[in-house]
Protein backbone atom coordinates (compact mmCIF):
# COMPACT_ATOMS: atom_id res chain seq x y z
CA UNK A 1 0.00 0.00 0.00
CA UNK A 2 1.49 3.08 -1.12
CA UNK A 3 -0.16 6.00 0.40
CA UNK A 4 -0.83 9.03 -2.53
CA UNK A 5 1.43 11.73 -2.18
CA UNK A 6 -0.48 15.30 -2.41
CA UNK A 7 2.82 17.09 -2.92
CA UNK A 8 4.78 15.08 -5.60
CA UNK A 9 4.56 17.74 -8.93
CA UNK A 10 0.99 18.55 -10.37
CA UNK A 11 0.27 15.96 -12.84
CA UNK A 12 -1.84 17.06 -15.82
CA UNK A 13 -5.28 16.17 -14.43
CA UNK A 14 -4.62 18.78 -11.17
CA UNK A 15 -2.96 21.11 -13.69
CA UNK A 16 -6.34 20.84 -15.43
CA UNK A 17 -8.26 20.92 -12.30
CA UNK A 18 -6.78 24.63 -11.43
CA UNK A 19 -7.21 25.48 -15.06
CA UNK A 20 -10.68 25.00 -14.96
CA UNK A 21 -11.92 26.06 -11.28
CA UNK A 22 -9.46 29.41 -12.16
CA UNK A 23 -10.79 30.45 -15.23
CA UNK A 24 -14.61 28.40 -15.82
CA UNK A 25 -15.17 28.30 -11.88
CA UNK A 26 -16.13 24.88 -12.56
CA UNK A 27 -14.89 21.31 -10.84
CA UNK A 28 -13.49 19.13 -13.34
CA UNK A 29 -15.21 16.16 -11.47
CA UNK A 30 -18.47 17.13 -11.89
CA UNK A 31 -18.08 17.35 -15.68
CA UNK A 32 -16.28 13.90 -15.66
CA UNK A 33 -19.49 12.53 -13.67
CA UNK A 34 -21.97 14.02 -16.09
CA UNK A 35 -20.00 12.47 -19.31
CA UNK A 36 -19.65 9.30 -17.31
CA UNK A 37 -23.11 9.47 -16.55
CA UNK A 38 -24.08 10.53 -20.22
CA UNK A 39 -22.27 7.74 -21.61
CA UNK A 40 -23.59 4.64 -19.12
CA UNK A 41 -27.32 5.75 -19.85
CA UNK A 42 -26.08 5.81 -23.98
CA UNK A 43 -24.82 2.38 -23.42
CA UNK A 44 -27.82 0.95 -21.76
CA UNK A 45 -30.51 3.13 -23.29
CA UNK A 46 -30.70 2.75 -26.85
CA UNK A 47 -32.94 5.76 -26.70
CA UNK A 48 -31.09 8.00 -24.74
CA UNK A 49 -28.58 9.70 -27.05
CA UNK A 50 -30.25 11.88 -29.40
CA UNK A 51 -31.22 15.49 -30.23
CA UNK A 52 -34.42 15.03 -29.22
CA UNK A 53 -34.18 13.21 -25.95
CA UNK A 54 -31.40 16.37 -25.00
CA UNK A 55 -34.23 18.71 -25.30
CA UNK A 56 -36.18 16.46 -23.38
CA UNK A 57 -33.69 16.70 -20.20
CA UNK A 58 -33.10 20.66 -21.07
CA UNK A 59 -37.09 21.20 -21.49
CA UNK A 60 -37.09 19.29 -17.60
CA UNK A 61 -34.20 21.00 -16.06
CA UNK A 62 -34.94 24.91 -17.14
CA UNK A 63 -37.50 25.39 -14.13
CA UNK A 64 -35.38 23.63 -11.61
CA UNK A 65 -32.12 25.28 -13.66
CA UNK A 66 -33.77 29.17 -12.76
CA UNK A 67 -34.21 28.07 -9.47
CA UNK A 68 -30.97 26.45 -9.02
CA UNK A 69 -29.47 29.40 -9.80
CA UNK A 70 -30.95 31.31 -7.21
CA UNK A 71 -30.67 28.67 -4.83
CA UNK A 72 -26.70 29.15 -5.87
CA UNK A 73 -26.39 33.04 -5.33
CA UNK A 74 -28.12 32.74 -1.67
CA UNK A 75 -26.31 29.34 -0.62
CA UNK A 76 -22.44 31.17 -1.47
CA UNK A 77 -23.56 34.16 0.47
CA UNK A 78 -23.86 32.25 3.54
CA UNK A 79 -27.60 32.33 3.51
CA UNK A 80 -30.75 29.97 3.08
CA UNK A 81 -33.52 30.15 0.85
CA UNK A 82 -36.73 27.70 1.43
CA UNK A 83 -39.58 29.54 0.06
CA UNK A 84 -38.30 29.58 -3.70
CA UNK A 85 -40.85 26.60 -4.43
CA UNK A 86 -44.04 28.69 -2.97
CA UNK A 87 -42.99 31.65 -4.75
CA UNK A 88 -42.53 29.83 -7.58
CA UNK A 89 -45.92 28.54 -7.19
CA UNK A 90 -47.43 31.92 -6.32
CA UNK A 91 -45.54 33.47 -8.81
CA UNK A 92 -47.58 31.44 -11.53
CA UNK A 93 -50.86 32.07 -9.53
CA UNK A 94 -50.36 35.87 -9.65
CA UNK A 95 -49.44 35.52 -13.62
CA UNK A 96 -52.72 33.74 -14.34
CA UNK A 97 -54.57 35.65 -11.62
CA UNK A 98 -53.50 39.37 -13.67
CA UNK A 99 -53.81 37.50 -17.49
CA UNK A 100 -56.67 35.36 -17.23
CA UNK A 101 -59.23 36.88 -14.33
CA UNK A 102 -58.23 40.92 -14.93
CA UNK A 103 -57.55 40.32 -18.65
CA UNK A 104 -53.61 42.25 -18.51
CA UNK A 105 -52.14 42.23 -21.88
CA UNK A 106 -49.04 39.89 -21.84
CA UNK A 107 -46.23 41.88 -21.27
CA UNK A 108 -48.20 43.27 -17.83
CA UNK A 109 -49.10 40.02 -16.48
CA UNK A 110 -45.15 39.06 -17.15
CA UNK A 111 -43.94 41.85 -14.95
CA UNK A 112 -46.43 40.77 -12.19
CA UNK A 113 -45.11 36.85 -12.33
CA UNK A 114 -41.65 38.03 -11.91
CA UNK A 115 -42.59 41.23 -9.74
CA UNK A 116 -44.36 38.74 -7.25
CA UNK A 117 -41.85 36.54 -6.85
CA UNK A 118 -39.23 39.76 -6.70
CA UNK A 119 -41.22 41.09 -3.95
CA UNK A 120 -41.72 38.26 -1.66
CA UNK A 121 -37.70 37.84 -1.78
CA UNK A 122 -37.42 41.59 -1.27
CA UNK A 123 -39.35 40.93 2.16
CA UNK A 124 -37.13 37.80 3.22
CA UNK A 125 -34.56 39.79 2.98
CA UNK A 126 -36.07 43.36 4.64
CA UNK A 127 -36.77 40.86 7.59
CA UNK A 128 -33.93 38.59 7.52
CA UNK A 129 -31.04 42.10 7.57
CA UNK A 130 -33.43 44.78 9.54
CA UNK A 131 -35.23 42.12 11.51
CA UNK A 132 -32.24 40.32 13.13
CA UNK A 133 -34.37 36.92 11.95
CA UNK A 134 -32.11 34.24 10.45
CA UNK A 135 -32.91 33.19 7.06
CA UNK A 136 -33.61 29.77 7.79
CA UNK A 137 -36.71 30.65 9.82
CA UNK A 138 -37.63 33.93 7.47
CA UNK A 139 -37.77 31.80 4.38
CA UNK A 140 -39.23 29.26 6.30
CA UNK A 141 -42.02 31.48 6.83
CA UNK A 142 -42.26 32.74 3.26
CA UNK A 143 -42.43 28.93 2.51
CA UNK A 144 -45.85 28.74 4.00
CA UNK A 145 -46.97 32.71 3.78
CA UNK A 146 -46.38 31.85 -0.02
CA UNK A 147 -48.49 29.01 -0.29
CA UNK A 148 -51.05 30.02 1.26
CA UNK A 149 -51.54 32.86 -0.68
CA UNK A 150 -51.30 31.41 -3.25
CA UNK A 151 -54.16 29.10 -2.63
CA UNK A 152 -56.41 32.47 -1.40
CA UNK A 153 -55.53 34.54 -4.71
CA UNK A 154 -56.56 31.27 -6.76
CA UNK A 155 -59.35 30.01 -4.29
CA UNK A 156 -57.85 26.79 -4.53
CA UNK A 157 -58.24 26.02 -8.19
CA UNK A 158 -55.91 25.65 -11.21
CA UNK A 159 -56.54 29.30 -13.25
CA UNK A 160 -56.75 27.74 -16.78
CA UNK A 161 -56.32 29.42 -20.43
CA UNK A 162 -53.40 31.80 -20.29
CA UNK A 163 -53.41 33.87 -23.81
CA UNK A 164 -51.17 32.79 -26.91
CA UNK A 165 -48.57 35.28 -26.29
CA UNK A 166 -47.70 33.89 -22.30
CA UNK A 167 -47.80 30.18 -23.59
CA UNK A 168 -45.25 31.11 -26.18
CA UNK A 169 -43.15 31.54 -23.53
CA UNK A 170 -43.63 28.23 -22.24
CA UNK A 171 -44.56 26.34 -25.68
CA UNK A 172 -43.14 28.32 -28.01
CA UNK A 173 -39.87 27.23 -30.04
CA UNK A 174 -37.20 29.29 -31.32
CA UNK A 175 -35.04 27.87 -34.07
CA UNK A 176 -36.57 24.60 -32.85
CA UNK A 177 -35.11 25.04 -29.70
CA UNK A 178 -38.31 25.71 -26.89
CA UNK A 179 -38.42 29.06 -25.44
CA UNK A 180 -37.74 28.42 -21.55
CA UNK A 181 -34.84 25.89 -22.83
CA UNK A 182 -33.83 29.33 -24.71
CA UNK A 183 -34.55 31.41 -21.18
CA UNK A 184 -32.81 29.03 -18.86
CA UNK A 185 -29.54 29.06 -21.04
CA UNK A 186 -29.59 32.41 -21.54
CA UNK A 187 -30.50 33.63 -17.90
CA UNK A 188 -27.82 30.80 -16.54
CA UNK A 189 -24.94 32.47 -18.57
CA UNK A 190 -25.67 35.97 -17.51
CA UNK A 191 -25.85 35.09 -13.52
CA UNK A 192 -22.77 33.20 -14.47
CA UNK A 193 -21.05 36.27 -15.37
CA UNK A 194 -22.53 38.09 -12.72
CA UNK A 195 -21.30 35.39 -10.09
CA UNK A 196 -17.88 34.94 -11.05
CA UNK A 197 -16.34 37.87 -12.86
CA UNK A 198 -18.55 41.31 -11.43
CA UNK A 199 -17.47 43.04 -8.47
CA UNK A 200 -21.27 41.99 -6.93
CA UNK A 201 -20.54 38.50 -7.43
CA UNK A 202 -17.08 38.51 -5.85
CA UNK A 203 -18.58 40.32 -2.71
CA UNK A 204 -21.37 37.66 -2.46
CA UNK A 205 -18.94 34.95 -2.48
CA UNK A 206 -16.75 37.24 -0.03
CA UNK A 207 -19.96 38.02 2.50
CA UNK A 208 -20.43 33.69 2.47
CA UNK A 209 -16.77 33.25 3.31
CA UNK A 210 -16.24 35.68 5.96
CA UNK A 211 -18.92 38.46 6.92
CA UNK A 212 -16.31 40.45 9.02
CA UNK A 213 -13.89 40.60 6.61
CA UNK A 214 -16.52 41.80 3.92
CA UNK A 215 -17.58 44.27 6.12
CA UNK A 216 -14.00 45.37 7.32
CA UNK A 217 -13.52 45.76 3.49
CA UNK A 218 -16.16 48.11 3.49
CA UNK A 219 -19.09 45.98 1.75
CA UNK A 220 -22.72 47.01 2.74
CA UNK A 221 -23.55 43.54 3.57
CA UNK A 222 -27.04 44.21 5.05
CA UNK A 223 -27.75 46.19 1.69
CA UNK A 224 -25.99 43.14 -0.39
CA UNK A 225 -27.70 40.50 0.98
CA UNK A 226 -31.30 42.21 0.50
CA UNK A 227 -30.52 42.29 -2.67
CA UNK A 228 -29.49 38.54 -3.24
CA UNK A 229 -33.18 37.49 -1.60
CA UNK A 230 -34.79 39.87 -3.85
CA UNK A 231 -33.20 38.53 -6.70
CA UNK A 232 -33.45 34.82 -5.41
CA UNK A 233 -37.37 35.85 -5.50
CA UNK A 234 -37.19 37.19 -8.76
CA UNK A 235 -35.07 33.99 -10.13
CA UNK A 236 -38.08 31.75 -8.33
CA UNK A 237 -40.91 33.83 -10.39
CA UNK A 238 -39.20 33.67 -13.41
CA UNK A 239 -39.45 29.77 -12.68
CA UNK A 240 -42.95 30.50 -12.09
CA UNK A 241 -43.42 31.59 -15.29
CA UNK A 242 -41.64 29.07 -17.17
CA UNK A 243 -43.72 26.11 -15.55
CA UNK A 244 -47.29 27.63 -15.34
CA UNK A 245 -46.89 29.15 -19.44
CA UNK A 246 -45.69 25.61 -19.91
CA UNK A 247 -48.48 23.65 -18.40
CA UNK A 248 -50.82 26.45 -19.44
CA UNK A 249 -51.83 27.08 -15.97
CA UNK A 250 -51.48 28.88 -12.82
CA UNK A 251 -51.36 25.86 -10.55
CA UNK A 252 -51.47 26.79 -6.62
CA UNK A 253 -49.27 23.51 -5.96
CA UNK A 254 -46.90 24.33 -7.96
CA UNK A 255 -43.21 23.88 -7.34
CA UNK A 256 -44.05 21.87 -4.23
CA UNK A 257 -40.44 20.32 -2.36
CA UNK A 258 -38.54 22.63 -5.60
CA UNK A 259 -36.58 24.25 -3.05
CA UNK A 260 -35.03 21.01 -1.93
CA UNK A 261 -34.52 19.86 -5.31
CA UNK A 262 -32.62 23.38 -6.46
CA UNK A 263 -30.70 23.20 -3.23
CA UNK A 264 -29.47 19.83 -4.23
CA UNK A 265 -28.44 20.80 -7.92
CA UNK A 266 -26.14 23.76 -6.45
CA UNK A 267 -24.30 21.36 -3.65
CA UNK A 268 -24.32 19.05 -6.49
CA UNK A 269 -22.42 21.74 -8.41
CA UNK A 270 -20.02 22.38 -6.12
CA UNK A 271 -21.67 25.29 -3.62
CA UNK A 272 -20.62 25.30 -0.58
CA UNK A 273 -24.10 25.10 1.70
CA UNK A 274 -21.81 27.28 4.27
CA UNK A 275 -20.97 29.82 1.71
CA UNK A 276 -17.74 30.88 0.11
CA UNK A 277 -17.75 29.14 -2.71
CA UNK A 278 -20.32 28.30 -5.62
CA UNK A 279 -20.74 28.92 -9.49
CA UNK A 280 -23.89 28.57 -11.77
CA UNK A 281 -22.24 26.86 -14.60
CA UNK A 282 -21.10 24.24 -11.56
CA UNK A 283 -24.95 24.84 -10.51
CA UNK A 284 -25.95 24.41 -14.20
CA UNK A 285 -23.70 20.67 -14.48
CA UNK A 286 -25.56 19.45 -11.13
CA UNK A 287 -28.98 20.34 -12.16
CA UNK A 288 -27.82 18.34 -15.99
CA UNK A 289 -26.37 15.53 -13.49
CA UNK A 290 -29.81 15.26 -11.97
CA UNK A 291 -31.58 15.26 -15.31
CA UNK A 292 -29.80 12.94 -16.92
CA UNK A 293 -30.46 10.46 -14.10
CA UNK A 294 -34.01 10.78 -14.33
CA UNK A 295 -34.37 10.87 -17.98
CA UNK A 296 -32.30 8.10 -18.26
CA UNK A 297 -33.65 6.00 -15.32
CA UNK A 298 -37.09 6.95 -17.03
CA UNK A 299 -36.16 5.17 -20.28
CA UNK A 300 -34.88 2.65 -18.66
CA UNK A 301 -38.34 2.20 -16.59
CA UNK A 302 -37.26 2.71 -12.94
CA UNK A 303 -40.06 3.02 -11.18
CA UNK A 304 -39.91 6.48 -9.54
CA UNK A 305 -38.74 5.52 -6.20
CA UNK A 306 -35.42 4.14 -6.79
CA UNK A 307 -35.05 7.64 -9.19
CA UNK A 308 -35.66 9.51 -5.59
CA UNK A 309 -32.94 7.24 -4.11
CA UNK A 310 -30.42 7.12 -6.69
CA UNK A 311 -30.28 11.84 -6.60
CA UNK A 312 -30.29 11.47 -2.67
CA UNK A 313 -27.23 9.43 -2.80
CA UNK A 314 -25.69 11.33 -5.38
CA UNK A 315 -26.28 14.26 -3.41
CA UNK A 316 -24.33 12.81 -0.43
CA UNK A 317 -21.70 11.33 -2.83
CA UNK A 318 -21.14 14.50 -4.21
CA UNK A 319 -20.53 16.11 -0.88
CA UNK A 320 -18.73 13.43 0.43
CA UNK A 321 -15.95 13.92 -2.27
CA UNK A 322 -15.92 16.97 -2.13
CA UNK A 323 -14.99 16.69 1.68
CA UNK A 324 -12.32 14.20 0.74
CA UNK A 325 -10.55 16.48 -1.55
CA UNK A 326 -10.28 19.21 0.59
CA UNK A 327 -9.37 16.87 3.18
CA UNK A 328 -6.75 16.15 1.28
CA UNK A 329 -5.58 19.82 0.16
CA UNK A 330 -5.22 20.86 3.05
CA UNK A 331 -2.60 18.13 4.57
CA UNK A 332 0.46 19.41 5.77
CA UNK B 1 9.54 63.14 14.43
CA UNK B 2 6.29 62.75 15.89
CA UNK B 3 4.09 60.61 13.36
CA UNK B 4 1.08 59.53 15.77
CA UNK B 5 0.70 61.54 19.34
CA UNK B 6 -2.27 60.70 21.76
CA UNK B 7 -2.97 62.94 24.98
CA UNK B 8 -4.87 62.44 27.73
CA UNK B 9 -7.17 59.48 26.43
CA UNK B 10 -9.55 58.49 28.60
CA UNK B 11 -12.19 55.86 27.86
CA UNK B 12 -15.11 54.58 30.42
CA UNK B 13 -18.38 52.29 28.91
CA UNK B 14 -21.39 53.35 31.05
CA UNK B 15 -19.77 53.26 34.66
CA UNK B 16 -16.64 51.13 33.25
CA UNK B 17 -13.84 53.15 33.11
CA UNK B 18 -11.42 51.62 30.64
CA UNK B 19 -8.65 54.22 30.16
CA UNK B 20 -7.75 57.15 32.78
CA UNK B 21 -5.41 59.08 30.45
CA UNK B 22 -2.91 57.44 28.10
CA UNK B 23 -0.21 59.39 26.57
CA UNK B 24 1.14 58.03 23.35
CA UNK B 25 3.70 59.30 20.81
CA UNK B 26 4.75 56.84 17.54
CA UNK B 27 7.69 58.66 15.65
CA UNK B 28 7.78 58.03 12.05
CA UNK B 29 9.28 54.21 11.12
CA UNK B 30 9.24 53.70 15.08
CA UNK B 31 8.21 50.09 15.87
CA UNK B 32 6.30 50.46 19.32
CA UNK B 33 5.37 47.34 21.64
CA UNK B 34 2.13 47.73 23.33
CA UNK B 35 1.94 45.62 26.14
CA UNK B 36 -0.02 44.62 29.31
CA UNK B 37 -2.30 42.34 31.11
CA UNK B 38 -5.47 41.35 29.82
CA UNK B 39 -8.03 43.83 30.51
CA UNK B 40 -5.65 46.68 30.62
CA UNK B 41 -7.03 48.54 28.15
CA UNK B 42 -4.67 47.70 24.82
CA UNK B 43 -7.43 46.87 22.71
CA UNK B 44 -9.88 49.76 24.01
CA UNK B 45 -6.83 52.37 22.87
CA UNK B 46 -6.33 50.83 19.56
CA UNK B 47 -10.06 51.15 18.52
CA UNK B 48 -10.04 54.99 19.71
CA UNK B 49 -7.11 55.04 17.63
CA UNK B 50 -8.80 53.52 14.56
CA UNK B 51 -11.81 55.32 15.19
CA UNK B 52 -14.28 52.69 15.83
CA UNK B 53 -14.41 54.18 19.57
CA UNK B 54 -14.39 57.37 20.15
CA UNK B 55 -12.70 58.57 23.28
CA UNK B 56 -14.20 60.50 25.74
CA UNK B 57 -11.14 62.78 26.21
CA UNK B 58 -7.89 63.67 25.11
CA UNK B 59 -6.21 63.87 21.89
CA UNK B 60 -5.25 62.46 18.77
CA UNK B 61 -3.15 63.84 16.18
CA UNK B 62 -1.53 62.04 13.16
CA UNK B 63 1.34 64.08 11.36
CA UNK B 64 0.36 67.56 13.29
CA UNK B 65 -3.26 67.20 12.77
CA UNK B 66 -6.59 66.06 14.79
CA UNK B 67 -8.10 62.99 13.68
CA UNK B 68 -10.72 63.04 16.13
CA UNK B 69 -13.51 64.07 14.06
CA UNK B 70 -12.44 61.45 11.37
CA UNK B 71 -14.50 58.16 10.54
CA UNK B 72 -12.74 55.12 10.52
CA UNK B 73 -12.62 54.82 7.00
CA UNK B 74 -11.10 58.54 6.44
CA UNK B 75 -8.67 57.93 9.04
CA UNK B 76 -7.58 54.68 6.94
CA UNK B 77 -7.21 56.83 4.02
CA UNK B 78 -4.84 59.50 6.28
CA UNK B 79 -2.76 55.98 6.46
CA UNK B 80 -4.26 54.03 10.05
CA UNK B 81 -4.33 50.25 9.45
CA UNK B 82 -5.07 47.84 11.36
CA UNK B 83 -4.20 44.24 11.08
CA UNK B 84 -6.85 42.02 13.39
CA UNK B 85 -6.26 38.54 15.29
CA UNK B 86 -8.58 36.81 13.28
CA UNK B 87 -6.79 38.50 10.22
CA UNK B 88 -10.40 39.60 8.43
CA UNK B 89 -9.40 36.85 5.55
CA UNK B 90 -12.34 35.34 2.92
CA UNK B 91 -10.57 31.83 3.49
CA UNK B 92 -12.03 30.26 0.60
CA UNK B 93 -10.88 32.92 -1.89
CA UNK B 94 -7.44 33.68 -3.21
CA UNK B 95 -4.77 35.74 -2.39
CA UNK B 96 -5.41 38.26 -4.82
CA UNK B 97 -9.27 38.56 -4.05
CA UNK B 98 -8.41 38.92 -0.65
CA UNK B 99 -5.77 41.93 -0.99
CA UNK B 100 -8.63 43.42 -3.04
CA UNK B 101 -11.02 42.95 -1.27
CA UNK B 102 -13.93 45.28 -1.62
CA UNK B 103 -12.17 47.49 -4.06
CA UNK B 104 -11.50 45.05 -6.70
CA UNK B 105 -10.27 46.97 -10.03
CA UNK B 106 -12.53 46.78 -12.99
CA UNK B 107 -12.24 46.77 -16.70
CA UNK B 108 -15.10 47.25 -19.35
CA UNK B 109 -16.00 44.79 -21.63
CA UNK B 110 -19.15 45.24 -24.20
CA UNK B 111 -20.21 48.14 -21.04
CA UNK B 112 -20.06 45.00 -18.32
CA UNK B 113 -17.86 46.30 -15.07
CA UNK B 114 -15.85 42.89 -15.36
CA UNK B 115 -12.84 42.42 -11.98
CA UNK B 116 -9.77 42.73 -13.54
CA UNK B 117 -8.46 39.23 -12.56
CA UNK B 118 -5.00 39.91 -14.65
CA UNK B 119 -4.31 43.28 -13.04
CA UNK B 120 -5.70 41.70 -9.29
CA UNK B 121 -3.05 39.00 -9.36
CA UNK B 122 -0.36 41.28 -10.74
CA UNK B 123 -0.67 43.94 -8.45
CA UNK B 124 -0.93 40.69 -5.45
CA UNK B 125 2.13 39.66 -6.70
CA UNK B 126 4.08 42.83 -6.76
CA UNK B 127 2.70 43.07 -3.08
CA UNK B 128 4.30 39.90 -2.05
CA UNK B 129 7.59 40.82 -3.38
CA UNK B 130 7.98 44.23 -1.90
CA UNK B 131 7.54 42.20 1.33
CA UNK B 132 9.76 39.13 0.99
CA UNK B 133 6.99 36.77 2.13
CA UNK B 134 6.72 33.24 0.61
CA UNK B 135 3.46 31.78 -0.67
CA UNK B 136 2.99 28.47 -2.07
CA UNK B 137 0.52 30.22 -5.11
CA UNK B 138 -1.05 33.17 -5.19
CA UNK B 139 -4.01 31.20 -7.00
CA UNK B 140 -5.07 28.94 -4.37
CA UNK B 141 -7.27 29.56 -1.40
CA UNK B 142 -5.56 31.20 1.74
CA UNK B 143 -7.77 29.16 4.27
CA UNK B 144 -4.91 26.37 2.92
CA UNK B 145 -1.78 28.67 4.09
CA UNK B 146 -0.30 28.32 7.41
CA UNK B 147 -0.87 30.92 9.74
CA UNK B 148 2.46 32.51 8.65
CA UNK B 149 1.63 32.77 5.31
CA UNK B 150 -2.20 34.08 5.95
CA UNK B 151 -0.45 36.65 8.00
CA UNK B 152 1.58 37.62 4.96
CA UNK B 153 -1.18 37.93 3.10
CA UNK B 154 -2.86 40.37 5.64
CA UNK B 155 0.13 42.62 5.77
CA UNK B 156 0.20 42.50 2.21
CA UNK B 157 -3.52 44.08 1.92
CA UNK B 158 -2.86 46.79 4.58
CA UNK B 159 0.41 47.71 2.10
CA UNK B 160 -1.86 48.32 -0.70
CA UNK B 161 -3.79 51.13 1.24
CA UNK B 162 -0.19 52.53 1.77
CA UNK B 163 0.14 53.50 5.58
CA UNK B 164 1.74 55.74 7.52
CA UNK B 165 0.91 53.11 10.25
CA UNK B 166 0.34 49.67 11.07
CA UNK B 167 -1.31 48.33 14.11
CA UNK B 168 -1.29 44.39 14.41
CA UNK B 169 -3.17 42.44 17.44
CA UNK B 170 -1.34 39.53 17.98
CA UNK B 171 -0.03 38.73 15.28
CA UNK B 172 2.65 35.86 16.40
CA UNK B 173 -0.05 34.59 19.20
CA UNK B 174 -1.28 31.30 16.91
CA UNK B 175 1.52 30.73 14.99
CA UNK B 176 4.31 28.02 15.02
CA UNK B 177 7.40 28.18 16.34
CA UNK B 178 9.27 28.36 13.17
CA UNK B 179 7.00 31.00 11.55
CA UNK B 180 6.99 33.88 14.41
CA UNK B 181 10.47 34.73 12.91
CA UNK B 182 9.30 35.39 9.31
CA UNK B 183 5.89 37.60 11.06
CA UNK B 184 8.77 39.20 12.77
CA UNK B 185 10.89 39.59 9.95
CA UNK B 186 7.83 41.54 8.03
CA UNK B 187 7.71 43.88 10.31
CA UNK B 188 11.45 44.86 9.93
CA UNK B 189 10.74 45.04 6.23
CA UNK B 190 7.40 47.30 7.41
CA UNK B 191 10.00 49.56 9.40
CA UNK B 192 12.73 49.51 6.71
CA UNK B 193 10.41 51.62 4.01
CA UNK B 194 9.68 53.63 6.76
CA UNK B 195 5.93 52.95 8.15
CA UNK B 196 5.88 52.79 12.01
CA UNK B 197 4.09 49.77 13.59
CA UNK B 198 2.33 49.19 17.23
CA UNK B 199 2.78 45.29 17.47
CA UNK B 200 0.52 44.77 20.63
CA UNK B 201 2.06 41.09 21.87
CA UNK B 202 1.55 38.64 25.08
CA UNK B 203 5.10 37.36 23.68
CA UNK B 204 7.38 39.29 25.70
CA UNK B 205 10.03 37.93 23.55
CA UNK B 206 8.87 38.61 20.36
CA UNK B 207 8.28 42.24 21.28
CA UNK B 208 11.93 42.96 22.83
CA UNK B 209 13.31 41.28 19.73
CA UNK B 210 11.85 43.81 16.91
CA UNK B 211 10.51 46.97 18.97
CA UNK B 212 12.21 49.89 18.81
CA UNK B 213 9.95 51.16 22.30
CA UNK B 214 7.55 49.18 24.77
CA UNK B 215 4.64 51.48 26.41
CA UNK B 216 3.32 49.13 29.09
CA UNK B 217 -0.61 49.58 29.84
CA UNK B 218 -1.22 48.96 33.37
CA UNK B 219 -4.85 49.94 34.87
CA UNK B 220 -5.74 51.96 31.71
CA UNK B 221 -2.60 53.91 31.95
CA UNK B 222 0.64 53.90 30.10
CA UNK B 223 2.58 52.40 33.07
CA UNK B 224 6.17 52.43 31.31
CA UNK B 225 7.41 53.57 28.59
CA UNK B 226 10.58 51.47 27.86
CA UNK B 227 13.62 51.77 25.11
CA UNK B 228 14.05 48.28 23.90
CA UNK B 229 17.97 48.29 23.80
CA UNK B 230 17.86 49.38 27.44
CA UNK B 231 15.49 47.30 29.41
CA UNK B 232 15.11 43.32 30.55
CA UNK B 233 12.47 41.09 30.52
CA UNK B 234 12.32 41.41 34.17
CA UNK B 235 11.78 45.17 34.18
CA UNK B 236 8.89 44.68 31.32
CA UNK B 237 7.40 42.04 33.68
CA UNK B 238 7.47 44.27 36.89
CA UNK B 239 5.80 47.25 34.81
CA UNK B 240 3.08 44.78 33.81
CA UNK B 241 1.84 43.27 37.25
CA UNK B 242 2.85 46.40 38.90
CA UNK B 243 5.41 45.65 41.03
CA UNK B 244 3.33 45.56 44.52
CA UNK B 245 1.86 49.28 43.53
CA UNK B 246 -1.29 48.29 45.69
CA UNK B 247 -2.71 52.15 45.73
CA UNK B 248 -3.24 52.44 42.02
CA UNK B 249 -4.93 49.19 41.55
CA UNK B 250 -7.16 49.86 44.86
CA UNK B 251 -7.84 53.37 42.42
CA UNK B 252 -8.05 51.76 39.26
CA UNK B 253 -10.75 48.81 40.77
CA UNK B 254 -12.76 51.61 42.87
CA UNK B 255 -13.72 53.79 39.30
CA UNK B 256 -14.79 50.45 38.26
Amino acid sequence: MTPIDAKSAPGPWSRMQEKSIEQLHIRLESIVVLLGLITLMTILSPYFFSISNFMNILLATSTIGVLAIAATFVLSSGGLDLSLGSVMGLSGVVGAAFAVNLGMPTPVAVIATVGAGALAGLVNGFVITRGFVPAFIVTLGMLGIARGLALVISDGRVIYGLPEWMLFIGQGRLFGIPMPVIIFIVVALIMHIVLAYTRYGRHTLSIGDNENAARTAGINVEFHRLTLYTLSGGLAGLAGLLFATRINSGDPTAGITYELTAITAAIIGGTNLFGGRGSILGTMIGALIMGVLQNGLNLLAVQSYYQQMAIGGVLVLAVFIDQYQQRQETKV
Amino acid sequence: MSLLRLTGIRKSFGAVSVLHGVDLNIDAGEVVGLIGDNGAGKSTLMKIVTGIYQTDEGSITLEGKSVLDLTPGERRSRGVEMIYQDLALAKQQDVASNIFLGREPVKNVLGVKIVDRARMKQEAQVMIDRLGAKLPSITRPVGSFSGGQQQSVAIARALTFDPKIVIMDEPTAALAVREVQSVLDLIKQLKSQGISVILISHRLNDVLAVTDRIVVLRQGTAAANLVTSQTTMSEIVSAIVGGGDVEKAAAHESRG
